[in-house]
């Protein structure tokens, strides 16, 4: 129940002398109570941690295995979870009749950019909030809160409005660069930018939330001892908050990016028409057109199963690199969770 | 040249500006620092909110250039309560019951698994990374594609062959057989309701753990906050490890009980699964011009619920908070 070491009473320790039998030495040494208790908490500890695991993990194995399937397996009663005739023409047919390397490069681009901008935004905005006193900063960061609470999605159609005429309390910016004639910046790079730059995007709330936590816990202290060296409040947050944060930064810039990398929402609204291509076309296009598959043809019965089986290999291919960062990233991810001490 | 002392630096008291205290200084660069969120939610996100709030109070007419909007006072809102289709208020119900059962269900599942995940233990690196798993893939494009492999397999049924390994990748799938468990606890003679709640409950295991991971991440960092000095002190009076979790434990993580029921809620109240957002969405998405204001004025009252039920969550919760600094 608790994070400190209790002392250890396992009788481990204990000298005994030569002439006692190994039993007896047994006997004290792992059949006391403690010992027993301990024993059968671990046991239950690892049971349901396991447990849990599987059932995260289990969707995951079978995607890839409902993947992996060919026709004959879908046709084949026997088969439930691990496929008979594993084959990789599904993967096969997807890096190939879709245009899916492209989407990977415009996903990564347009994420990479989002969770770069969007966590230094929010850095800026939760340090104000956290170490500032200024005039209706309550009232601000009622606002933040509410951006959290209002969902984007029920905004959806005032948002491809906003952008759709894209003008700042009437007055047109014209920063639509292909067509100086109207006002729309859906299908550019625009909106996506104006969203992150902002700091209202995709649950930016939380983030900024996170970061005033995190930064109320750094004693003041610290840059008193750097203002009196004569660093601006600038400097001192370049060159001694930010590299402070750098585990509660990742973080953010974890989640920002696995975000937008999965994102169907904002990818289809704001880059509607667009030439740009997102993981969200592949998967329209998937549905369409799987028919150049052998065995698409021979069994039409299963194409409800197998427009699964394809679906699935997509999910596979876009959470790979997901994955791999997310490895990469997970010491400080947790790192990061850990010192945020959000409180109160 | 950087360590040269220049006159015009020496003599810097003589050319002072008004110069302003160093509380008002500090003020100005609190602007600073918030401008970016100033200027988004000024430009972008406030005119976003008036213009949905002035599509729910009027009728569009998108046959115009520009959009002509007719002011029609709450007539929307009227129409969303007594139309024809009372889909949304039993949606809202639904949900609302739901979220009373799932609220307490996943904060305490997650308090349960951040304790045990606190502790020392081998492999604990390991659990914690696939517990994190959920907060990173589980949403867009993922849970897109778990919901349509749900749908269909619930079409399908297992009437054809190409169901079995169908319902296999489905994400949803009953894990435990509902009718085992209802015989289990039948014999233990709880009353029926508890039983329903805890046969849901389990079957829905994969969407409560799913969606406790952030949550859990919030509590471990609680614990982590916690000092161990606290623990020791206790331990050294003697309490048990149940004495030290009410006593201790439970005190020290409850503002973390009250951020997280109120991030449940939301996250409850603003996924795409959610049948409230999934019905708004259809009606937006279904053309027709008065759909959209009906759209519009059904999500402020979405909103207008949320907002309330997490004022009187947040007032509840926060009377039993024990706060370690009172400042």
């Amino acid at each position: 129940m608790d994070s400190f070491d209790r002392p250890n009473y396992s009788k481990k320790n204990i000298k005994f002398d030569e002439n006692v039998s190994r039993w007896t030495r047994f006997k004290y040494k792992y059949l006391t109570l403690f010992a027993l208790k301990k024993f059968f908490w671990a046991l239950f500890r690892y049971a349901l941690l396991v447990g849990i695991s599987y059932v995260i993990l289990f969707p995951y194995y079978s995607k890839i295995s409902t993947s992996l399937m060919s026709g004959e397996d879908f046709v084949d009663i026997t088969v439930k979870l691990v496929p008979k005739y594993p084959t990789l023409d599904t993967y096969k047919m997807i890096l190939n009749e879709t245009s899916f390397w492209q989407a990977t490069l415009n996903t990564g681009l347009v994420s990479l950019f989002c969770g770069v901008v969007q966590m230094l935004m929010c850095s800026l905005v939760g340090y104000g909030f956290s170490k500032f006193n200024f005039k209706g900063k309550s009232l601000l960061f009622l606002f933040v809160i509410i951006t959290l609470v209002i969902p984007h999605k029920t905004m959806q159609s005032t948002m491809r409005f906003f952008f759709q005429d894209f003008k700042i309390w009437g007055i047109p910016l014209g920063i639509n660069l292909l067509n100086p004639e109207s006002n729309s910046v859906i299908a550019s790079n625009w909106p996506i930018a104006m969203l992150s730059f902002g700091a209202i995007g995709y649950r930016n709330g939380l983030y900024i939330f996170m970061m005033r936590q995190f930064y109320k816990g750094v004693p003041d202290e610290l840059e008193e001892a750097a203002y009196v060296d004569g660093a601006g409040t600038m400097r001192t947050f370049w060159r001694i908050i930010i590299p402070m944060s750098v585990p509660m930064m990742v973080t953010i810039f974890i989640f920002t990016f696995s975000w937008q990398w999965t994102d169907r929402f904002y990818t289809k609204m704001l880059y509607a028409n667009s030439d740009y291509v997102f993981f969200n076309q592949i998967l329209d296009e998937v549905q369409k057109t799987p028919t150049t598959l052998r065995w698409f043809n021979d069994y039409a019965q299963i194409a409800n199963s197998y427009s699964l089986a394809i679906q699935n290999a997509v999910g596979i291919l876009i959470l790979i690199p997901l994955v791999i960062i997310f490895l990469f990233g997970q010491k400080k991810l947790v790192q990061g969770i850990e010192r945020s001490g959000v409180t109160g | 040249m950087k360590n040269k002392i220049t006159v015009s630096s020496l003599s810097c008291p003589a050319k002072r500006r008004k110069s302003k205290s160093l509380e008002k200084r500090r003020a100005r660069m609190g602007y600073v620092f918030v401008l970016p969120f100033i200027l988004g939610f000024a430009f972008i996100y406030l005119p976003m909110i008036i213009e949905s709030l002035r599509i729910s109070f009027s009728q569009i007419d998108a046959t115009v250039q520009p959009v002509a909007y007719n002011y029609v006072g709450f007539q929307n809102y009227i129409e969303a309560f007594k139309g024809e289709d009372v889909r949304f208020l039993q949606e809202l119900g639904t949900n609302l019951l739901d979220l009373l059962l799932d609220v307490p269900a996943i904060v305490i599942f997650s308090l349960f698994l951040a304790i045990i995940l606190n502790q020392k233990m081998r492999g604990r690196a390991v659990f914690r990374a696939i517990f994190f798993i959920p907060v990173i893939v589980s949403t867009g494009i993922i849970e897109y594609i778990d919901i349509a492999a749900n749908t269909m397999t619930e079409s399908m049924g297992a009437v054809n062959s190409g169901g079995e390994a169908g319902q296999a990748a489905s994400a949803g799938a009953e894990i435990i057989n509902q009718i085992d468990v209802q015989k289990f606890f039948a014999n233990m003679a709880v009353g029926e309701g508890l039983v329903n709640y805890v046969t849901g409950l389990v079957n829905d295991v994969y969407g409560i753990i799913n969606r406790s991971g952030v949550q859990l991440l919030i509590f471990l960092a609680g614990l982590q906050s916690i000092s161990p000095a606290i623990y020791e002190s206790a331990y050294i009076e003697g309490s048990s490890s149940w004495e030290t979790f009410w006593k201790i434990t439970f005190p020290m993580i409850s503002p973390m009980i009250l951020v997280n029921a109120i991030y449940t809620i939301i996250d409850a109240f603003t996924t795409e699964s959610n049948n409230v957002m999934k019905y708004i969405t259809e009606i937006n998405e279904t053309s027709g011009t008065t759909n959209l204001s009906l759209a519009m004025s059904m999500s402020w009252m979405y909103f207008l619920v949320i907002l309330v039920i997490i004022g009187a969550v947040a007032g509840i919760i926060s009377a039993y908070v024990f706060y370690q600094r009172r400042d």
